[in-house]
């Protein structure tokens, strides 16, 4: 039921629940219970609005950052990394495999707003090797939703 | 001159939908809900597979059968979904679509004079591709209150000595009925007794929405006089592609196969290898799909009670067909009026056979949100005909 729940709602969060009950066939109120609890217990994390911020009249700069850091003895990355998160220009924190350690996802106004955290705040702190800064340029999809192209529906409109 | 043209063919009724064609053909923000064919792209592996093989220059003939590979992987399918074994050799013809495999399969069968048993409402093809083949359409009008599926007694009633194929179109375009094992298994009954063949075309077969689907095909006594048809159109959502395949008794498919050879010589290549990759790796599309559907259907069920119009819960293929008769107008006035005043294009019933007078088929191929639009120009449309009823 969870599932099913949420496999909806991570395609559209703005479906009101009584639509919800209804293409689940469920009763209106578990639907409720059951958004209510997950709520809570934090398996949803939030409603977000995807925008396509270069429609708009808005500059906004993203960035991806690579990030090589020492690990603490006893902390692993734990703590590095919620020093890094605290910020609210950061939008995501990883730890991942490979050749660095944390995946860190800026947003600001501006190129140089970001290069200035990245040299201040982010290289600066005392576990930081070191940072490859890559500014994202175009986004083609996000989210699982192609961004830009609006799909027409081509079918023959009558069809046996 | 002479006259150039066939009289058979001639005589063949032309599909009653074109009229709707070309009034919404110029019409602006009309919503259809008309079509016949899934709204979901065909899944991207499936894709990739059909690129891959046209760069790796597989551009030729198969054998006139079809790939071994895929016609291999379709014995798999039918053993692991139905339960039904077929040798990929002797049993399974790959052909453009179930359409292709309906018109040959007919061809194969029919002496002049040999009767055909088509339930209706049903696809619009039953019927000419009988009469090209010399046979004689026999119509079953299939009703609402068995949920428009075919019973024993209707069945019994309409077998002569004549009668030689039972079409059996479950789940059912446009009604959506389905018929479970139980009421298989007393069809199953009549047609080993009469000695009749089937061709079951079960091309809406993945998209059920009550258990599963059972093939006549697996009933003891069934398989020696089934023609099975599928095809990748709808649970695959690749109708563009043109592929379907037909199981049966390896005599009947031989004879297919001949006049297979003659008029199209093999199915596309590219869509035989996007196929293979369909079957092997494509059970996760079909049911993400199949969950799509399903939630749309129980949208519309909901919308019809809401305006408290008659319809019967269907469980299968995407179309739902509510009951019109109230109005008292025809399925074609209704669809006309519907799409002039309201911009919503609908079918009407009796684009299926006469047996769907009183009835609309409405397609769910579309989003929830394009639903939810059409839904509330329906419930007011319905509003003001019940208005315009109540002043007379």
């Amino acid at each position: 039921m969870r599932e099913k729940i949420l496999s909806v709602i991570e395609q559209n969060a703005r479906i009101d629940i009584k639509e919800l009950a209804v293409i689940l066939g469920m009763e209106e109120i578990d639907v409720a219970n059951e958004l209510k609890a997950m709520e809570e217990e934090g398996v949803i994390c939030g409603y977000h609005t995807m925008i396509d911020w270069d429609k708009t009249s808005i500059d906004k700069v993203s960035a991806l950052i690579e990030v090589r850091v020492t690990p603490q003895r006893g902390q692993g990355f734990d703590t590095i990394a919620e020093r890094i998160y605290q910020y609210p220009e950061v939008s995501a924190v990883y730890l991942i495999s490979g050749g660095f350690d944390l995946l860190v996802s800026i947003e600001g106004k501006s190129l140089k707003e970001v290069s200035l955290f990245v040299s201040d705040k982010l290289s600066t702190l005392e576990t930081v090797l070191s940072t490859a800064t890559h500014f994202i340029l175009k986004k083609y999809k996000d989210h699982g939703i192609v961004l830009s192209k609006k799909k027409t529906d081509e079918r023959e409109s009558f069809m046996p | 001159m002479r006259n150039p043209l066939s009289d058979e063919v001639v005589k063949i009724k032309p599909s009653g939908i074109r009229k709707f064609f070309d009034i919404v053909a110029v019409m602006k923000d009309a919503i259809s809900l008309g079509v016949g064919e899934p709204d979901f792209d065909t899944p991207w592996h499936i894709r990739d597979e059909g690129i891959y093989s046209l760069e790796k220059g597989k551009t030729f003939y198969t054998s006139n059968s079809g790939l071994k590979e895929l016609r291999e992987e379709i014995c798999i399918y039918t053993k692991r979904k139905y339960g039904v074994s077929y040798e990929w050799d002797k049993e399974v013809i790959i052909t453009v679509g179930g359409s292709e495999a309906i018109d040959i399969g007919l061809r194969a069968m029919l002496n002049p004079g040999d009767e055909v048993l088509i339930p209706q409402p049903s696809y619009v093809s039953y019927e000419p591709c009988t009469v090209l083949a010399g046979g004689k359409p026999v119509i079953i009008d299939l009703k609402a209150e068995n949920e428009f599926r075919l019973t024993a007694k209707e069945l019994l009633d309409v077998i002569t000595d004549k009668t030689k194929v039972l079409i059996l179109p479950f789940p059912n375009n446009p009604t959506g009925a389905i018929m479970e094992e139980k009421d298989l298994i007393e069809i199953a009954k009549v047609c080993v007794e009469k000695d009749i063949f089937v061709m079951s075309d079960e091309i809406y077969a993945e998209l059920t929405y009550k258990g599963r689907h059972v093939s006549i095909a697996s009933l003891p006594g069934m398989k020696e006089r089934t023609i099975l048809i599928n095809g990748f159109s709808k649970a695959f959502a690749m109708t563009g592609w043109r592929l379907g395949y037909a199981c049966g008794p390896s005599e009947i498919i031989a004879q297919m196969t001949k006049i297979h050879q003659f008029c199209i010589m093999c199915a596309p290549t590219t869509s035989q290898y996007a196929a293979i990759e369909a079957l092997k790796n494509g059970d996760e599309d079909v049911e993400k799909m199949r969950q799509s559907y399903d939630q749309r259907r129980r949208f519309l069920l909901n919308a019809f009670k809401e305006m408290g119009l008659e319809c019967f819960e269907p469980f299968g293929a995407f179309y739902v067909f509510p009951c019109i008769k109230e109005f008292g107008m025809t399925s074609d006035e209704f669809a006309t009026r519907f799409l002039e005043e309201e911009k919503v294009a609908a079918v009407p019933g009796t684009a299926f056979g006469d047996s769907g007078e009183g009835y609309l088929r409405i397609s769910y191929a579309y989003s929830l949100d394009r639903l939810k639009l059409a839904m509330e120009r329906m419930a007011r449309f319905v509003n003001k005909l019940r208005e315009e009823k109540a002043e007379k």
